[in-house]
């Protein structure tokens, strides 16, 4: 039978989830590339790629509420797979066997493992945080309403949460290169079996389960 | 705009030298020495400010005091601070001082600047804003010691007192040091300023006032706008100059040793994920993942 050859897929994210979750990831890029043109004179030239210094400071706030706001949205819609149990520990601890390509060795995974439940949380504390960092600073309508001590200290913290953000998304974008099968997740919405098997055993152990019962 | 003719100490988010082949200036650079013993509260010296730069502020209204307007702003560059002081004997006490930019030989201002060449020091001391060069994100304001940078709601930049940088380019003083009718404003070299004071303040103990003395702040290098006071002791009692200004520790963490570690650790965490694939390989699934997949699907 031709059908035996071809991975059998499985869906693993609405339409709806990954239109959501492009435009984040465009924003982050945008809020990424215009941050960093403030942060230090190196990326100054990225400046350009938002049309100069002046369209830079004027935009990046803007996006930076939009991805908040689909951030938040998308992360409602996530929440619920993402607490950490004790297995999600132990994989953590195996974290070099993970690294080494002994997926053998390591606990079955539910929907999410526990690097991705934890870069769940560190996201859903980062975004917070820069939104209510970034208030105080956007001097065209809030920096009035605050002290000058406060805004100092929101800048300092707006640029660490920016930097710890920066370094969680590399990870993201790295894991997601690495693990193959895993961007048509997101693009096409499907993973193969297989892939679900290797990474995520638990989650389609459920998912059988749920068919076979509904059958 | 830039002036051809001062050389350049500091440019804003700048990590080259800037154009200095002129050298070192004589004298400790420039300074204009405001003596509040001397001054009477005339405010010749916002009008001529107002003149020279060409700025209209709008028309305020009274407020019960003598602070006209109450504020610097993008359009007041200099502006005079009344304050009622009751000392020890109980009399009356008329401090006034002429607020504005204190040219800061280590400008928070321009270390906060995020826009290469928006803010720059010459050589002679003066700190100058380039509003060509500004985009507007007011961090000049984050970084200010002494609370003097405005933006403007017009064109969304930045405006302080340029030290007259114009015309002491062209070898004049500036245009409130002209015009001030008791001398209370005079302007040379840091060095002579600070002679003239120390006369001003060895005939101000003579009279009694034994706290005279110049207001020259150490914790940002010195200014280039520096105070004769009666109480030196005390700035705080000058609508609230600040005795011992400094960089906010934020602002110098922020401008400070986070942007190289943070680049650096930026790019360490990229260049891992790369040498990663390259040890390792991708981590992929196989035909024999597929069929162990299906085998457990159809169990």
């Amino acid at each position: 039978m031709n059908n035996s050859t071809k991975p059998r897929l499985i869906q693993r994210y609405t339409t709806g989830q990954r239109i959501n979750h492009w435009i984040i990831a465009m924003s982050f890029i945008l809020l990424a590339i215009s941050g960093l043109a403030l942060f230090h004179p190196a990326f100054y030239w990225m400046s350009n790629l938002l049309g100069g210094g002046v369209w830079n400071r004027i935009l990046h706030p803007f996006i930076g509420v939009l991805m908040f706001l689909c951030f938040f949205i998308f992360a409602a819609r996530m929440f619920r797979h993402n607490f950490l149990n004790r297995k999600d520990i132990q994989w953590l601890r195996q974290a070099p066997d993970m690294l080494s390509l002994r997926d053998e060795k390591l606990p079955e995974q539910g929907r999410y493992n526990g690097g991705q439940k934890v870069l769940f949380f560190a996201l859903v504390f980062l975004v917070l945080g820069l939104l209510l960092t970034g208030i105080p600073m956007w001097r065209s309508y809030f920096s009035y309403l605050f002290s000058i001590e406060l805004i100092r200290l929101s800048t300092l913290l707006h640029a660490l949460f920016a930097f710890l953000m920066i370094c969680a998304i590399i990870m993201h974008i790295y894991a997601g290169i690495w693990v193959k099968g895993s961007v048509r997740a997101m693009t096409r919405g499907t993973v193969t079996e297989g892939w679900a098997w290797k990474h995520h055993r638990a989650w389609l152990r459920e998912l059988r389960d749920n068919t076979s019962r509904s059958k | 705009m830039s002036l051809q003719s001062l050389d350049i100490k500091r440019r804003s988010a700048t990590t080259t030298p800037p154009p200095g082949v002129r050298g070192e200036v004589v004298g400790g650079g420039v300074a204009k020495l405001i003596d509040t013993t001397k001054c009477i509260g005339c405010k010749a010296c916002q009008v001529a400010c107002m003149e020279w730069n060409d700025l209209r502020d709008e028309i305020g209204s009274n407020v019960g005091v003598y602070d006209n307007p109450t504020d610097l702003t993008d359009q007041s560059w200099t502006v005079m601070r009344f304050a009622e002081y009751e000392n020890s004997a109980g009399d009356l006490e008329w401090l006034i001082r002429k607020d504005g930019c204190m040219h800061c030989e280590d400008p928070g201002c321009l270390k906060a600047c995020p826009a290469p060449g928006a803010i720059v020091q010459y050589h002679n001391g003066i700190v100058d804003f380039h509003e060509e060069n500004c985009i507007g994100c007011g961090y000049c304001i984050t970084g200010c010691p002494f609370d003097v940078p405005r933006l403007s709601d017009k064109d969304n930049k930045a405006y302080k007192c340029t030290l007259c940088s114009d015309r002491v380019a062209v070898g004049q003083e500036p245009a409130c040091v002209k015009t001030c009718p008791t001398g209370a404003i005079v302007f040379g070299t840091k060095e002579d300023m600070i002679q003239h004071a120390d006369t001003r303040i060895v005939d101000l103990k003579s009279r009694g006032f034994e706290n005279a003395g110049l207001y020259d702040p150490a914790g940002v290098g010195g200014t280039h706008v520096m105070y004769v006071l009666h109480h030196a002791d005390r700035p705080g009692l000058y609508n609230d100059l600040p005795k011992d200004p400094e960089i906010s520790p934020t602002v110098g963490l922020w401008k400070g040793i986070a942007k190289p570690i943070g680049v650096a650790v930026m790019a360490f965490a990229a260049l891992t994920g790369f040498f990663h694939y390259i040890r390792t390989g991708p981590n992929e699934t196989d035909e024999e993942d597929e069929r162990k997949a299906k085998e457990f699907m159809d169990e």
